[in-house]
């Protein structure tokens, strides 16, 4: 059954078009990681599954509805933005607003709340942390809770909008993990915006890259290769695969999949 | 001599109509903090100050001024939803133009100065048995308000991109914050004055940041911190007969200071404990 299906999607910024005839569904338990170089429509992909962004034409179906009616829990992790230092909010504080911070009131919180908020912060390994305010805490640790605020309300889709930017190696593998042990364990898909295939490539079901003028789905095998890349960009592209990490040379703008230096 | 005082009818009215306002001032001051609004209610108690000096030369109420003014403002400043840089410097100019009415407004009232300066420093020993009441009408609507928008509100304050993902109204709660705010600093300004709203609405809840991580405690801790500022502050000027308004000031601050020292004492023995042996060998 799928979770999200999305048929003959457009999106025009005035005579500006990011993508058109774009569809494709989602089963339960895929892991779509979507590619490409900046300003091709990405995030907004995001925004238009989270109902913040209108498209120009087509439809988004989420879990049976669409999803500007919001009756549906989308599990979002957003790219790292740091919080205030002096924020008065502890870990538990987010991942509680993950559950209940859309209700009016104040609202009381059920033993069986608090039991949900502690297995979230438990699948995350954030227990130790959960009651440090959360501006003094590292970037990774932020993160990590940001994933138990996406995963605590049972999310039937989980989308993560580079949500490893600016984390080090240990984080971004600390991430993905959890994101994929959540697929594992209740079949929950994910849609995985990112500028660097590379963390995500052992756990990638399917690749939606998303080029200036056209657009590929398919496996990574399929899209990742120097045929379908070069079909897309209109030049020559090529994809090299170095000791297991794929590095693609030659884009016009020739910045933006490949990382060869990984962590800087 | 405070026993003796303490007797008088308008002793009672002003120490109810100060915990009525400092309530209400600490607990709206958690969310504006939050939002980083301090120069939104500077903007919205000085054009509150237009509206009262524009009411007494109309022969009005000044609080009628103080609510239509304020309410505008806020009203304007919410609708703009405006972050960062942009509602920066959109806040100067909005406040800029309207206290240029205020000016012109007083050089036209043809009434006591007392009154205008009143306006901008605060008069709590004249409230009278109706404005206690109205004080506490218009209390209750915000403090009423702020319970029914709490969780949204707190959500959107502290996480606005994950809270607009999750269906919350951003907008809405923009201007909802902005007219409680501004009834909040209508009610302020008959207290302390135009100039020293931000004693209370933001100097408690800004100490009370210092002090804690957790969210209700620190709304707590915002409204006991105002409490007792406001009601030491009339206290003690019934006691010196120096402005009411200087007392609260005073200790609203010297609060936030003892916070502020208090988590710096904090976080420098967290550093002592914690830092780890000095590595010798290079990490990266």
């Amino acid at each position: 059954m799928s979770v999200v299906k999305v048929d003959d999607l457009a999106l025009r910024f005035g005579d500006r078009t990011l993508f058109e005839g774009l569809g494709f569904e989602l089963e339960r338990g895929e892991l779509l990681a979507v590619l490409g170089p900046n300003g091709t429509g990405k995030t907004s992909l995001v925004r238009i599954l989270l109902g913040l962004l209108q498209p120009s034409a087509g439809s988004v179906v989420v879990d049976g509805c669409p999803p500007h009616e919001s009756c549906h829990r989308i599990g979002y992790v957003p790219q790292q933005r740091i919080f205030d230092r002096d924020v008065v909010l502890r870990g538990r504080d987010l991942v509680r607003l993950g559950l209940d911070g859309h209700r009016w009131g104040f609202g009381r919180f059920h033993s069986e709340d608090r039991v949900r908020v502690d297995a979230a912060l438990a699948e995350v390994g954030a227990e130790a942390y959960a009651d440090a305010p959360i501006g003094r805490l590292s970037g990774g640790e932020q993160q990590r809770l940001r994933v138990a605020q996406a995963l605590v309300a049972d999310p039937v889709l989980i989308l993560a909008d580079e949500p490893l930017l600016s984390l080090d190696l240990a984080h971004q593998r600390g991430v993905v993990d959890l994101l994929d042990a959540r697929r594992e364990s209740a079949g929950t898909p994910v849609v995985f915006v990112t500028h660097d295939i590379n963390p995500v490539l052992h756990t990638v079901d399917r690749v939606l890259y998303l080029a200036p003028e056209h657009w590929a789905i398919g496996s990574p095998d399929e899209v990742l290769t120097s045929a379908t890349l070069s079909r897309l960009y209109g030049t020559d592209v090529d994809v090299l695969n170095v000791r297991g990490r794929i590095v693609v040379v030659g884009t016009p703008d020739d910045q933006h999949v490949h990382h060869v230096e990984n962590g800087h | 001599m405070f026993t003796q005082l303490l007797a008088y009818h308008f002793v009672h009215n002003a120490l109810w109509a100060g915990a009525v306002v400092a309530i209400v001032s600490g607990a709206i001051g958690v969310f504006v903090v939050a939002r980083g609004m301090s120069f939104a209610v500077h903007a919205i108690s000085e054009l509150g100050f237009t509206g009262a000096a524009g009411a007494l030369v109309l022969g009005l109420d000044p609080v009628i001024g103080i609510l239509g003014g304020s309410l505008l403002v806020g009203l304007v400043l919410g609708l703009l939803s405006l972050r960062g840089r942009e509602r920066d410097s959109a806040i100067g100019a909005v406040l800029a133009f309207g206290l240029g009415f205020g000016v012109l407004f007083i050089s036209l009232y043809q009434g006591y100065a007392t009154e205008a300066l009143n306006l901008l420093f605060g008069s709590i020993v004249a409230v009278s048995d109706t404005q206690l009441r109205n004080l506490a009408i218009v209390g209750a609507v915000v403090l009423l308000g702020l319970a029914v928008l709490y969780r949204p509100l707190f959500f959107s304050s502290v996480d606005p991109e994950i809270a607009a993902a999750r269906g919350v109204p951003i907008r809405a709660l923009s201007v909802a914050i902005f007219l409680l705010l501004a009834l909040t600093t209508a009610e302020a300004i008959q207290i302390v004055g135009v100039l020293l709203v931000l004693t209370l609405v933001i100097t408690p809840a800004a100490a009370a940041q210092r002090l804690t991580g957790r969210p209700a405690l620190a709304l707590l801790l915002s409204v006991a911190i105002a409490l007792v500022s406001t009601e030491g502050g009339i206290l003690l000027s019934l006691e010196k007969s120096w402005p009411t308004s200087f007392f609260i000031a005073t200790i609203s601050f010297a609060f936030y200071a003892a916070a502020r020292f208090y988590d710096w004492n904090r976080s420098r023995q967290r550093r002592l404990i914690s830092s780890p042996p000095r590595r010798t060998w290079a990490v990266r």
